[in-house]
């Protein structure tokens, strides 16, 4: 492979500003000084090839990857979403950035780049298995899996997950050491042809995590995965997988941000769940990319495929997402219900302030018999962004008995922004039973006067009303989390009113 | 007599129109004053002007309150300084219930003041008693404020935050509007629970009724943007037969 002698020179900036913060609302605006290698700039075979080779990935991963090159180069970018962004040029984008000192993978937590793991300090997430362990004050019962531009830089509990018979491990180690269970499942939920963000990151994703849990096992612990984007000019391509075999249970996290900088940033992922019969997936995200600023200037562009297939009887999957972060947000969580009696869920917060634009939703697709699905979407928008709720209910004509509830709410602060709900709906079986509600409100100045004078501050006044609009669905979120996501909210909205 | 509050020659404006018009008036510790005036006297205005609703000009005057310049704070800051609005037409707030909406409400006052925030457990303690003066119980914490609640039931409500915020200057608007003689008495039950050295009670009122269960130690009628007459609790009942079309401008504030 010639390409990978002739490593490039780095971006010469991506040193400086170390750990500068240049935007008090949004705390993980700050960049780190690693050493990175990097992949030549651009998008071609070379380069998929490349990645495949960093990998180490056997002939069959590297094929797949080329095959889905090839199908993305003959698509074109989506253009039905409500948002305005100029065009990106793909050729333009590292595909490929690790940390130098990632290059022999650590094989325990104690070999992890000391720099490394300050920035997860940092951050505060967790990655002291010994603290957790011991029970240290602040540390929760949450397995960890981090990943740092383009590649896992540590994942914690994996032999305590291990005696259960739970893999729990970065989807580069899956593709090497459990080939037949990615074989299996890879591409079976989110096609390599999809749509055009998805077969991009089929060619090029590099980290995210799969998760395998066996028949009967209820995993003891949270899972979660924490995506850090740091290096300029670089994507971010996530791939993850879940699969939870009969009778299994398992409750998922996803976190990220990002430096905060002046060009944007694209992350395109593809999440694919399995639940077999009896099974059940909870799947939560608290995304928090760098928005940009006030001004619209940076930001991560997120190009989103999510999808869960409910496969066996009775088998549940739920999404839950609490969406503040990113300049341009393209997601729709969505559920297959191939399984009688399946269920599946889609708990949803969106908030945009400044320029931010959100188009996210969910489809929910009735096949089997018996089968029920909730939406609940609460969109707050603010300042001069846009806010859309985009969902589709489909029933299919085998689909007997098919139930859903869609409820989507919007709250609007201030005149200058916009929420907007498109919701399709397609019944083919006289038996279905569908109810949709929507709603509008603004945060009125009675509300707010109301508690200010019972001493709250403006900011938390906005953040009391804004959490108490959203409870529905914060609510859904595991306990560890739903703190957290609390303060995001109302942080999310700073500057908001006034 | 410790002075609680000084308002002179108080002129307030929404948009372009004046609705107080040199307003006067002396509040001192352990002193109720009840305000009684026709509808579009400036009652109301007078209560948010005080508590530092947004949308008022303040044209001319000022208020003074325990020796400083109430004008320059923010709702917020007045509220932590000890003043407490109750209000007219409480709003909804869905979604966040009444426990967890007051103890933030308390908690940031007690953080401004210095004083240690309480905990779920230690606020449960602390709201019991309150909670039994109104004749209320926990379960009606849980309920998102205001949200469904009855006429009588946002007065109640409204009197619980007044008893845990324990203010120095309580100003209650039209109280006892809405309300049946049962939750009249219980709302005065509470309200007259506050009274005590140190602290004073303003109430609004439309009706002299609410007078026979508290009972005022100064009486003041508004009209037209200016108190146009002051005196006892007699003064009320003479109102109650006289109506207020006879009063014109007599007095100026006591």
């Amino acid at each position: 492979m010639n390409t990978a002698a002739k490593m490039p020179t780095p971006p010469a900036d991506n040193v400086i500003n170390k750990d500068t913060q240049l935007d008090k609302t949004y705390k993980y605006g700050f960049s780190s000084d690693i050493e990175m290698d990097y992949a030549p700039k651009g998008l071609n075979e070379d380069i998929v090839r490349l990645i495949s080779e960093k990998k180490g990935e056997p002939e069959w991963m590297l094929e797949w990857r080329l095959n889905a090159f090839r199908i993305w180069q003959n698509m074109v970018e989506p253009n039905w979403a409500k948002l305005g962004y100029p065009p990106i040029d793909y050729n333009d984008i590292y595909y490929y950035a690790a940390p130098k000192s990632q290059k022999e993978k650590p094989k325990s937590l104690d070999e992890v780049d000391p720099e490394l793991l300050a920035v997860y300090e940092k951050l505060g997430i967790p990655l002291k298995e010994q603290e957790v362990l011991a029970g240290v004050e602040g540390t929760s019962n949450v397995a960890i899996d981090a990943v740092f531009d383009s590649v896992s830089v540590a994942t914690t509990f994996k032999d305590k997950l291990a005696e259960m018979g739970v893999i729990f491990c970065p989807i580069s180690e899956a593709i090497r050491d459990y080939p037949e269970l990615v074989k299996k499942y890879l591409g079976t939920v989110v096609p390599q042809g999809d749509n055009f963000f998805a077969a991009l990151n089929c060619a090029v994703f590099t980290d995210g995590s799969f998760v395998y849990i066996p028949k009967g096992v209820r995993c003891p612990m949270e899972l979660s995965t924490y995506f850090r984007i740091n290096a300029r000019d670089t994507g971010q391509f996530e791939r993850t997988l879940i699969i939870a075999d009969d009778d299994s249970y398992v409750s998922y996290l996803e976190g990220c941000t990002a430096p905060q900088r002046d060009e944007n940033q694209l992350h395109a992922a593809v999440v694919e769940l399995v639940a077999m019969k009896n099974a059940e997936i909870k799947y939560s995200t608290v995304q928090n990319w760098y928005p940009g600023d006030e001004n619209g200037k940076g930001g991560i562009y997120n190009f989103v495929t999510k999808r869960g297939t409910c496969k066996g009887e009775r088998s549940k999957i739920s999404w839950t997402q609490v969406e503040t972060g990113s300049a341009v947000t393209w997601k729709y969580p969505s559920c297959i219900l191939e399984g009688d009696y399946s269920v599946g869920e889609f708990y949803s917060v969106a908030v945009t302030n400044n320029c931010q634009q959100a188009d996210t939703g969910t489809k929910m697709i009735h096949k089997g018999k018996n089968t029920s699905s909730t939406i609940i979407s609460k969109g707050i928008s603010a300042g001069r962004s846009n806010n859309t709720y985009r969902g589709l209910v489909h029933i299919f004509p085998e689909a007997e008995n098919a139930r859903n509830y869609t409820e989507c709410d919007s709250l609007l602060m201030g005149n200058k922004c916009g929420a907007h709900t498109v919701p399709y709906i397609r019944a083919h079986n006289n038996t279905a039973n569908l109810e949709h509600e929507a709603t509008t409100s603004k945060i009125s100045d009675e509300q707010l006067f109301y508690c200010r004078q019972r001493g709250l501050s403006e900011e938390d006044s906005v953040s009391l009303i804004v959490n108490g609009f959203a409870k529905d669905v914060m609510q859904q979120l595991p306990m560890e989390f739903a703190v957290e996501a609390q303060k995001l909210l109302g942080i999310s909205l700073e500057g908001s009113v006034g | 007599m410790t002075e609680l509050l000084n308002i002179e020659n108080l002129h307030a404006r929404v948009e372009e129109k004046e609705i107080l018009k040199g307003l006067s008036l002396k509040v001192n510790a352990g002193e109720v004053h009840a305000i009684m005036g026709p509808n579009g006297s400036g009652k109301s205005t007078l209560a948010s002007v005080l508590a530092g609703k947004p949308g008022y000009e303040i044209t001319e005057g000022s208020v003074n309150f325990q020796g400083e310049d109430l004008l320059e704070f923010e709702a917020e800051e007045r509220a932590q300084k000890g003043i407490f609005l109750g209000f007219q037409y409480p709003v909804e707030i869905p979604g966040v219930n009444s426990m967890y909406f007051l103890r933030t409400a308390l908690n940031a006052q007690r953080k401004a003041r210095g004083e240690e925030e309480l905990d779920g457990f230690d606020f449960m303690d602390f709201i019991q008693d309150k909670l039994e003066l109104l004749d209320m119980n926990t379960e009606f914490l849980k309920r998102p404020v205001n949200v469904g609640f009855s006429g009588g039931e946002k007065k109640r409500h409204e009197t619980l935050q007044m008893c845990a915020l324990n203010p120095t200057l309580a100003l209650l608007d039209e109280t006892d509007s809405g309300l049946d003689i049962d939750a009249l008495q219980i709302v005065s039950r509470g309200v007259n629970a506050m009274r005590g050295e140190g602290k004073a009670i303003v109430l609004i009122t439309h009706y002299q009724r609410l007078l026979d269960y508290i009972e005022p130690d100064f009486v003041h009628v508004l009209k037209d943007g200016q108190i146009i007459k002051s005196g006892d609790k007699t003064l009320a009942t003479e109102l109650e037969k006289e109506g207020y079309s006879g009063l014109t401008n007599e007095t100026t504030a006591a």
